[in-house]
């Protein structure tokens, strides 16, 4: 059998070299005549098609400058990114459809719900008062339990700990539409995350996830939102990747995405393997994303491709 | 659970052509796709759209699949007189949504 196997085998590489052969010396015949074809005109158009394909950046008329520290020099928002279909989605409160998110989220505000009777108004009355200016600051440090949480997590926390409820799902309807209301109460006031005193090592960690190469393709965040925002992927305008407009209305997929299931989105596209949802990796790297875009005005809820 | 919006000038003066706007909070399943267990997820859309001024019908929509999730339908008509815009959405299970917007029409 396995002699049998063997003489196959050369038998078929016998026939595969002559047949290369063949094409070899059909290929030099064929290289050569196309060359006695081409005259000099031609090869100078070819050498000037060749010169043109030089990728068009795109860069926004809006920018703000960076703050110090930063490797980007202005800040751009997602939304110059954007067509203008998109920005008038946005911008039109009616025809943004992440508004939908508020009205359902102002009646959970003021569910009383869980072992101790209380709802988010117990404590905190009027949100638009409030929660003024607090989305704006998250991830925040938490001094009671040393560590920083997202908003998200501060939101169960609050439900765990004061109301006595069981935790939302991460991407369940109510955390998200209760994290865009509480985000929205900020819209219009420039992000200001925290990265110094204790902040400083999950800002490190963040920063050192967010430049290293990860998955099958071998990139990093910074390798498309740093290096090549304002450049096309496919179809597609990349940004600088920033997170002032989160959580963001999704036309591709028709609701409301929280930060983290975006994140989770780029590195399935880079073909790595995601972290898990409200993991400390996902903490530092939203910190660092949200650092970076300090002083961009907040846009929740945000409408993008 | 479907919450309609709608936008309807408060006033208007008599003949004036006025922009109208409806959204309604709908998921807009096309039937085509599949679910994580490689089910069909059944077709479930809003099929029909009317809005009624003065009792009269003056706008309907034929909705079809690959329409997407939370349609937003913007149309004009003309003030005539003071009355009520009322609009009606059909989904595929037969739940009617109704909303009535006032207008007062100036001279």
């Amino acid at each position: 059998m396995k002699r049998g196997i063997a003489a196959v085998g050369a038998g078929m590489s016998l026939a595969s070299v002559v047949l290369l052969a063949g094409l070899k010396i059909f290929g030099v015949a064929w290289a050569a005549t196309a060359l006695q074809a081409a005259t000099p005109e031609t090869v100078k158009l070819q050498k000037s098609a060749s010169q043109s394909i030089t990728p068009k950046v795109f860069v926004p008329h809006h920018g703000i400058p960076a703050p110090p520290g930063s490797t980007l020099k202005i800040l751009y928002s997602g939304y110059q990114f954007r067509s203008a279909a998109t920005k008038a989605m946005q911008d039109d409160d009616f025809s943004n459809p992440g508004m939908l998110a508020l009205d359902p989220a102002s009646a959970e505000w003021s569910h009383v719900e869980g072992t101790a009777g209380k709802s988010c108004a117990s404590c905190h009355q009027d949100a638009s008062k409030t929660m003024h200016g607090v989305g704006a600051t998250y991830p925040k440090w938490n001094a009671r339990l040393k560590r920083p949480v997202s908003l998200e997590q501060q939101i169960n926390l609050c439900r765990t700990g004061r109301m006595g409820a069981k935790p939302w799902a991460f991407k369940s309807e109510n955390l998200t539409n209760m994290t865009t209301y509480i985000r929205y109460q900020s819209r219009g006031l420039p992000v200001k995350v925290q990265t110094n005193g204790p902040m400083t090592p999950w800002y490190d960690k963040g920063k050192k996830l967010y430049n290293t190469r990860i998955g099958q393709l071998d990139m990093s965040c910074a390798n498309c939102h740093d290096t090549y925002f304002g450049h096309h992927i496919r179809a597609d305008m990349l940004s600088q990747g920033q997170i002032n407009d989160f959580p963001t209305y999704r036309e591709k997929a028709q609701h409301l995405v929280p930060v983290e299931q975006r994140f989770i989105g780029c590195m399935k596209n880079v073909r790595a393997k995601p972290y898990k949802p409200f993991s400390d990796e996902f903490l530092a790297l939203e910190l660092y994303v949200a650092s970076r875009g300090n002083g961009l005005k907040i846009e929740t809820p945000g409408v993008r491709n | 659970m479907t919450i309609p919006r709608f936008r309807v000038p408060a006033t208007a003066k008599r003949g004036d052509i006025i922009p109208i706007k409806t959204l309604i909070q709908h998921p807009m399943d096309s039937g085509f796709l599949k679910d994580k267990s490689g089910k069909i997820i059944p077709r479930m859309i809003i099929n029909d759209f009317e809005c009624k001024y003065l009792g009269k019908v003056i706008f309907t929509a034929k909705l079809e699949p690959s329409i997407s999730a939370n349609p937003f339908i913007e149309f004009f008509a003309r003030a005539e007189s003071d009355g009520d815009f009322e609009f009606t959405w059909i989904d595929d299970k037969g739940t009617v949504t109704k909303a009535k917007a006032p207008i007062k029409v100036t001279a």
